[in-house]
């Protein structure tokens, strides 16, 4: 195991990670426990919060591979990015939900389809699945550290895990989020030199579906009075 | 001819906003004006794609293979641009113009995706797409369409970020050869093939087919498409099945040519045969069994896609031609049943097919129309839906994918039972004959038993020989007399009907020769 982990972070044994690669790594496992905190979270506004921290953890992440790399538009990129996903993301979610009372927000709490306990242990498996299938693929180089890939990868399949766990559309759409989010830290650890107007072009895109993810979660609670997803049944077949 | 490309790019967009400021009668002009001009303008382009690709700065690109796409997109954008006009007499003004709106927003994004020169752009074109067509998926305000709505978005926002995901990892294959500042272009990437690292190549592909997948419809991450294909607006319904699916397929195409270049077309092909008879054999079941009229087409749309994916798997040029022509053959045949199904469900109020009977007499113009759709879609000659599974089934022979080609005729098959079963009941099974109302003198038309014909008044004489009493889908029931709802939800269908006759049985030069240029790009010969 210590040495699959080893390969992961290209490293060989007794060799220290570079700030870079020590930076994207510690990073990525933050990201990736507080990906677990939204899983667990029984209030939106929780989940709303720890949102906006591991959106503030790429922004970081993009601040420490432009410094090291020298790429000024990485600097770009991370004000945008706080922008829209610390800040705007948040509020337009707080808003929708009505933040005072959240606590009493109905169709939330309580909306696991498994116990929690037993959806963290489902995400946890998904997770190791999701670290060792994409570290194990190979794909590394001095600017794509594989272990902060592999991480990525995990907060992908935790994210997924997230949306289907839970039965609120609010949660559900967190868990879309932080997809994104771990999508956006595979792109900096892969692909920090994307052209600025293409991964500007991406956040503009999330920003439009945020904009309609909201519409469709105000459109249930106004017709259900609730935002729990477990009427939405008629269809099938 | 970079005049006309930002023509059509801009046009469906600027048309789309003058509908949200215009009255609802102005915006069903306006949208009809964009629409046959927007078709135009993409018969304007055949003949310099055919000659060669058109690439602007790289980030706007037209060759022949998209120009295949923007053809079927276009030419469902007017023809449903027309029928619109029709469906949408009787809706408050205010509902008409959020409508139009969406609904050229939506074209425009669906025009742009082919005209799209990198990957990264064809995917924000192609998320563009997800979120207006939801929010007109919504547009309807009832419990289905919410429920659709949000398992539309969530799903196919859900697959486009693993569709995000592989234009990542074709940026990491292409930087490796083109450099960090690379910008996803589609065709330096397809020339580096050769160069590009396999692994990450194989990983964007698959990524690809399934993040893509999931807005073509492909098993199984297809659950999406008959919940927001039946609740949504039939206008809107058409365009999700016959150019929404296509757009979202050709992405799947342009990573296969990257893919292709880079590894050959064993893995791309066996990917794609795996997910196209997952989906084929699935849908081919689920069209028996079907009470709701478009979830029946929505069927015969995963049906129609599994085909594509098989015949681009077997990779031979006959069956790639079949691919392409079936794009367009698919857009027109699906815009033509959907369009005929909006027919059937506004003049019987439901779209239970059990409620619909009696459906060639009741519609003279609609049910012919509706019923030779549905040929076309079972590719019964001569339609082009024939000539084109023709050619991927000869494809599949010649490739050596025999058994492949045999299971596809087979399901195909079993599709057009299930498909001609359902739309014969709705067109031909006469409503049972009732008995006579209590009291004669009272509304006899009115008083008829659910599902039957008028009763006889005591002279033996029908009250009406013509009318047939139906049940809603609010319960109610309803007299109905021969006739159609209106001329503008016929007139395109009869345009659509011309093209799929036109493309089974002598497709023009130009479009063959243009069929030939894409065959050739996709193959990597150009």
């Amino acid at each position: 195991m210590n040495a699959a982990l080893l390969a992961l972070g290209g490293k060989t044994p007794g060799q220290a990670p570079g700030v870079y690669q020590g930076a994207a790594d510690v990073i990525a496992a933050l990201m990736l426990l507080l990906e677990f905190g939204m899983l667990r979270q029984a209030l939106v506004r929780d989940q709303v919060r720890l949102y906006a921290v591991q959106s503030a953890l790429i922004s970081v992440l993009a601040v420490v591979i432009a410094a090291d790399r020298g790429l000024p538009d990485l600097y770009a990129l991370a004000g945008l990015s706080a922008a829209l996903k610390v800040v705007a993301v948040p509020l337009v979610l707080r808003r929708l939900l009505g933040a005072p009372a959240d606590e009493e927000t109905p169709g939330v709490a309580g909306s696991y389809t498994l116990s929690p306990a037993s959806a963290v242990l489902a995400c946890i498996g998904l997770a190791a699945f999701g670290f060792f299938c994409f570290g194990n693929l190979g794909i590394h180089s001095a600017e794509a550290p594989a272990l902060a890939l592999a991480i990525a990868a995990a907060m992908m399949f935790v994210a997924f895990g997230l949306m289907i766990v839970r039965r609120d559309v609010a949660s559900q759409a967190i868990g879309f989020f932080s997809l994104e989010n771990a999508i956006s830290l595979a792109a900096l650890v892969v692909a920090s030199g994307l052209p600025l107007l293409l991964e500007t072009a991406f956040l503009f895109d999330l920003l439009l579906a945020v904009v309609v993810f909201a519409m469709l979660i105000r459109a249930h609670h106004a017709r259900a009075e609730s935002l729990s997803t477990a009427d939405l049944t008629r269809l099938r077949g | 001819m970079i005049g006309v490309i930002l023509a059509i790019i801009i046009l469906p967009l600027a048309a789309g906003i003058a509908c949200f400021l215009t009255p609802a009668r102005a915006a069903a002009g306006i949208t009809i004006g964009s629409g046959i001009a927007c078709f135009g303008l993409v018969l304007a382009l055949i003949p310099s794609v055919t000659h060669g690709t058109l690439d602007y700065l790289t980030y706007l690109r037209a060759d022949a293979v998209s120009e295949v796409f923007l053809l079927a997109t276009g030419f469902l954008y007017a023809a449903v641009g027309v029928y619109a006009a029709g469906y949408m007499k009787g809706r408050t003004d205010r509902y008409a113009r959020r409508f139009y709106l969406g609904f050229n927003v939506f074209a425009w994004a669906m025009l742009a995706a082919p005209l799209m020169g990198s990957l990264a752009l064809l995917w924000i074109a192609v998320e563009v797409t997800t979120v207006v067509s939801a929010l007109l998926v919504a547009i309807e305000d009832t419990d289905g369409a919410a429920e659709a709505s949000w398992k539309y978005v969530l799903i196919a926002s859900a697959g486009l970020g693993l569709g995000l995901l592989a234009t990542i990892f074709a940026y990491y294959a292409g930087a490796q050869v083109l450099g960090a500042h690379s910008n996803l272009a589609i065709q330096p990437l397809i020339s580096a093939g050769p160069r590009l690292p396999k692994t990450p190549v194989e990983l964007a592909f698959l990524l690809a087919v399934l993040g893509y997948g999931t807005k073509v419809g492909l098993v199984p991450v297809h659950t999406w498409l008959p919940d927001a294909h039946s609740e949504a607006p039939t206008p809107v319904s058409a365009l999700l099945s016959g150019a929404l699916l296509a757009t979202s397929f050709y992405a799947i195409l342009r990573f296969y040519q990257v893919a292709s270049a880079a590894l050959g077309t064993g893995i791309p092909g066996d990917t794609l045969l795996a997910f196209g008879v997952a989906s084929l054999l699935l849908a081919s079941l689920y069209v028996f069994g079907q009470r709701d009229v478009k979830r029946l087409l929505a069927y015969s749309s995963v049906e129609h896609m599994g085909i594509l994916a098989i015949g681009v798997s077997f990779g031979a040029p006959v069956a790639l031609a079949g691919v392409l022509l079936h794009v367009m053959a698919h857009a027109a045949a699906k815009g033509n049943a959907f369009m005929g199904a909006g027919v059937f469900t506004v003049k019987y109020g439901t779209k239970q097919m059990s409620a619909m009977r009696d459906g060639l007499r009741l519609l003279p113009w609609s049910g012919p129309l509706f019923l030779l759709a549905v040929f076309a879609l079972s590719a019964l000659p001569p339609f082009g839906i024939f000539r084109s599974e023709f050619e991927i089934v000869a494809g599949g022979l010649s490739s050596g994918s025999a058994a492949a080609a045999a299971v596809l005729v087979v399901l195909v098959t079993v599709a057009f039972f299930g498909l001609t079963a359902s739309a014969t009941s709705m067109l031909l099974t006469a409503p049972p004959v009732t008995a006579l109302p209590a009291d004669p003198s009272a509304d006899g038309e009115q008083q008829a038993a659910v599902g039957g014909r008028p009763p006889e008044r005591p002279d033996g004489a029908h009250a009406d020989l013509t009318a047939v009493a139906v049940r809603t889908s609010a319960g109610a029931s309803r007299t109905l007399a021969p006739g159609e709802p209106s001329a503008w939800m016929v007139v395109p269908v009869l345009a659509g009907l011309a093209v799929l006759v036109l493309l089974g049985v002598h497709p023009p030069g130009e479009l063959t020769n243009l069929i030939t240029h894409a065959v050739a790009q996709l193959r990597g010969t150009p």
